[in-house]
């Protein structure tokens, strides 16, 4: 019990230095993926004066489930908001770096947000289906992005994402029924449907399970598991032992440092960071 | 019952020292709820007397007196020359008729002060439903009909007893003879209460038997139409270009504070920017619903684009999070999702902006709409009246019939009100979402 505010009180007398430009500290393990699609590098994000992340590099590989974990306010959302740009919406915000898709820079003038939320999808906290159908729900990004020719592709895009997703069987009797009246666990992977119904290449989950109970988590966790043969998906998680069902490689995030990467076995069994070792054995977090 | 016996409980002294604040409390609650009540109830009270006063003093301008009397549509009188002309027929005196009408109900009047007393029971407007009759057959002349005619608007009053028949006969408006006549015609059954159409289908009139709503009706509708169709869309399209466009600087705030200030500015200062405005430098017509309309749209703009904005606001950054997500540029997010979204609640926000557009004179009496109209506007641009306008004039005038149809007319304007409102909260339980 001692050990948390003491923590807290460290984490605020640090901060006044981490402030400063200088890489002030250096990621434990190799931040490099093997096959990267997306490839961050020195990464800080302001909110204002605040600074939200620094210098955090990164590579997101093919294929893979990448978790990112952390106590509360250590910027893995923030992140995760980077690699697609959601961070545009908040006014304050400011990002420096370089992070690239392939070899695009997606922070570059010419590169266009709405094609790069088109190849990086998001799936959020809390589920969010539109007030509309559950057809419309999985085919509205089809529609704005014209992936269909006509109806009969449309419908087929749909019904493809859905089993994807893994709900077609619950649902493919009444598509017509409003995307809100579904449970929560069958909202979020609605959710995921529509997700990848424009096809990204890259999913970004913010903590996909932690409005659900245990058996609704377990489907998306399987669910998880599928679609990273054909998705690199990044998702932030509050649960480490959902970070060690799902993910290959694991990234501790500590006030806005990104302090180890590696191997999601290695970080759970022999964690090298201190910090890492203590919230994972659940000394804080 | 004793606290202190329990050997788990709190120590004693404490639960004491609850229990005893304990009834205070509650005390105080039922001395709260009951002061909220009688606030209520005070409220209540004056809304109950406002209408029952309102009823009581307007339900008669419902119905109007008429007065049976046989005309004979005597054919010498109508058309001497017996060629049916429409132009004879027309501007023939069918006022006569009915004098010679009441000449044989009562032929012992004779002198000349009593004739005119006589005549004075029957409208002066009567014989136009004569006219009509004639002109619309022709085949009617030279038979005897039987008309129920508007009676005077002072034989009105004494019908619906407004008159004080124990009153002096100076202090009255009728003459003990003229009461005497009303009697006698009432006693053979030829003076009735039928519907007041007039009220209805007429224009303001300076005979109180033929005034009517009508035209203020048309005039406020006109006016309410090029309000509605001018604030609707450019307060929903400024309110979005706040919410969801305009970056967040000391120009939007100014501008927020600035919308804020108008929707507190007294209406007729609008009345005065318009007179200035559309009628000195843009030559707009007086009296026109057209700036009528302009000048409620400027006073009804900041209430719509507040409300528009608290609608937009209310949608959940959820929605506009997920359109995003999936690659909805910024406006087919605003399009697809936030709008329809909060439509219903800029609905409610128009809709009671146009209510209150409805219920204001100020504005209009500085652009001229308290003209005396006795026409019916076809267009915007017709010279017209307004529904409270009128009643303001009606107020004004002296005579003792324009009290009853004041309370109507306010009665026929609060429905309108009520039915807008009506239809405001309607649309909010009918699209009310919940996320």
């Amino acid at each position: 019990m001692l050990t948390m505010p003491q923590t807290a009180t460290a984490a605020t007398e640090q901060a006044p230095p981490a402030a400063a430009p200088a890489p002030a500290y250096r990621t434990v393990g190799d931040y490099r993926a093997a096959n990267p699609i997306i490839t961050a590098r020195n990464v800080n994000v302001f909110y204002g004066e605040k600074q939200a992340i620094q210098d955090v590099s990164l590579d997101i590989g093919n294929n893979e489930v990448i978790a990112l974990i952390g106590p509360s306010g250590c910027g893995k959302s923030t992140f995760l908001r980077c690699l697609n740009r959601m961070n545009d919406t908040i006014e304050s915000a400011r990002v420096s770096g370089e992070i690239k898709l392939y070899d695009e820079d997606i922070y570059a003038k010419q590169m266009d947000v709405v094609m790069l939320r088109a190849r990086v999808g998001m799936v959020f906290q809390k589920p969010n289906p539109f007030p509309k159908s559950i057809y419309d729900n999985v085919a509205y990004g089809p529609r704005i992005h014209g992936l269909a020719r006509d109806r009969a592709e449309l419908d087929e895009i749909v019904q493809k994402s859905l089993e994807r997703a893994g709900l077609w069987s619950e649902v493919k009797d009444r598509l017509e029924e409003p995307g809100t009246g579904l449970s929560g666990g069958q909202q979020q992977r609605l959710c995921i449907a529509r997700t990848i119904a424009v096809s990204p290449e890259v999913i970004l989950m913010d903590e996909p399970c932690s409005a659900l109970d245990p058996i609704a988590t377990a489907r998306i966790e399987d669910l998880i598991d599928e679609l990273k043969q054909n998705y690199a998906i990044v998702i932030v998680t509050h649960s480490m032992q959902q970070a060690a069902r799902v993910s290959q490689r694991t990234a501790y995030f500590h006030l806005g440092r990104l302090i180890e990467v590696g191997a999601t076995d290695e970080i759970f069994t022999n964690p090298r960071h201190k910090l890492t070792e203590d919230y994972i054995t659940g000394r804080f977090g | 019952m004793n606290g202190g016996d329990t050997p788990n409980g709190p120590p004693q002294p404490t639960r004491a020292r609850v229990a005893e604040g304990l009834a205070r409390r509650y005390r105080r609650e039922r001395r709260f709820r009951l002061l909220g009540l009688a606030a209520l109830l005070f409220g209540l009270g004056f809304l109950a007397v406002f209408f029952v006063t309102l009823i009581a003093n307007g339900h008669t301008a419902f119905v109007q007196t008429r007065i049976l009397l046989d005309i004979e549509l005597d054919a010498e009188r109508i058309d001497p020359d017996g060629r049916r002309e429409p132009i004879a027929l027309e501007t023939a005196n069918y006022q006569q008729l009915i004098r010679d009408a009441l000449h044989r109900r009562f032929p012992d009047v004779t002198e000349r002060r009593d004739v005119r007393e006589l005549y004075a029971l029957i409208s002066p407007a009567a014989d136009l439903e004569i006219r009509r009759l004639v002109l619309d057959d022709p085949a009617v002349i030279g038979q005897t009909r039987s008309f129920w005619l508007l009676a005077d608007d002072d034989v009105d009053m004494l019908v619906k007893g407004r008159i004080d028949r124990d009153a002096p006969e100076a202090g009255r408006r009728l003459s003990d003879r003229q009461i005497r006549w009303v009697d006698t015609l009432a006693a053979d059954g030829r003076v009735e209460l039928k519907l007041n159409r007039y009220f209805f289908t007429s224009g303001d009139s300076r005979d109180p038997e033929l005034a009517g709503i009508w035209s203020a009706t048309v005039g406020s509708f006109f006016m309410l139409l090029v309000t509605l169709l001018l604030s609707f869309p450019l307060g929903v399209a400024t309110a979005v270009y706040l919410e969801e466009f305009a970056p967040r600087n000391r120009w939007t705030d100014l501008i927020e504070v600035n919308i804020n200030n108008l929707a507190a500015v007294p209406s007729i200062v609008f009345g005065l920017l318009g007179l200035a405005l559309f009628i000195n430098i843009f030559g707009l017509p007086r009296s026109a619903p057209l700036v009528g309309g302009l000048v409620l749209t400027l006073m009804t703009l900041p209430v719509i684009i507040i409300a528009s904005r608290a609608a937009l606001k209310a949608v959940p950054p959820s929605i506009r999070e997920a359109a995003l997500g999936v690659g909805a540029s910024k406006m087919q997010v605003v399009l697809h999702h936030v709008l329809p979204l909060a439509l219903p609640g800029m609905l409610t926000g128009t809709i009671i902006g146009m209510a209150r557009a409805l219920g204001e004179s100020a504005p209009l009496l500085m652009i001229g709409m308290v003209a005396f109209i006795v026409d019916v506007p076809e267009s915007p641009l017709d010279p017209s009246s307004a529904l409270p306008v009128q009643i303001f004039l009606w107020a004004d005038s002296p005579e003792r019939a324009f009290v009853e149809r004041t309370s109507a007319a306010i009665l026929v304007l609060l429905a309108f009100l009520v039915l807008m409102n009506g239809a405001a909260i309607l649309l909010r339980r009918r699209f009310e979402r919940r996320w």
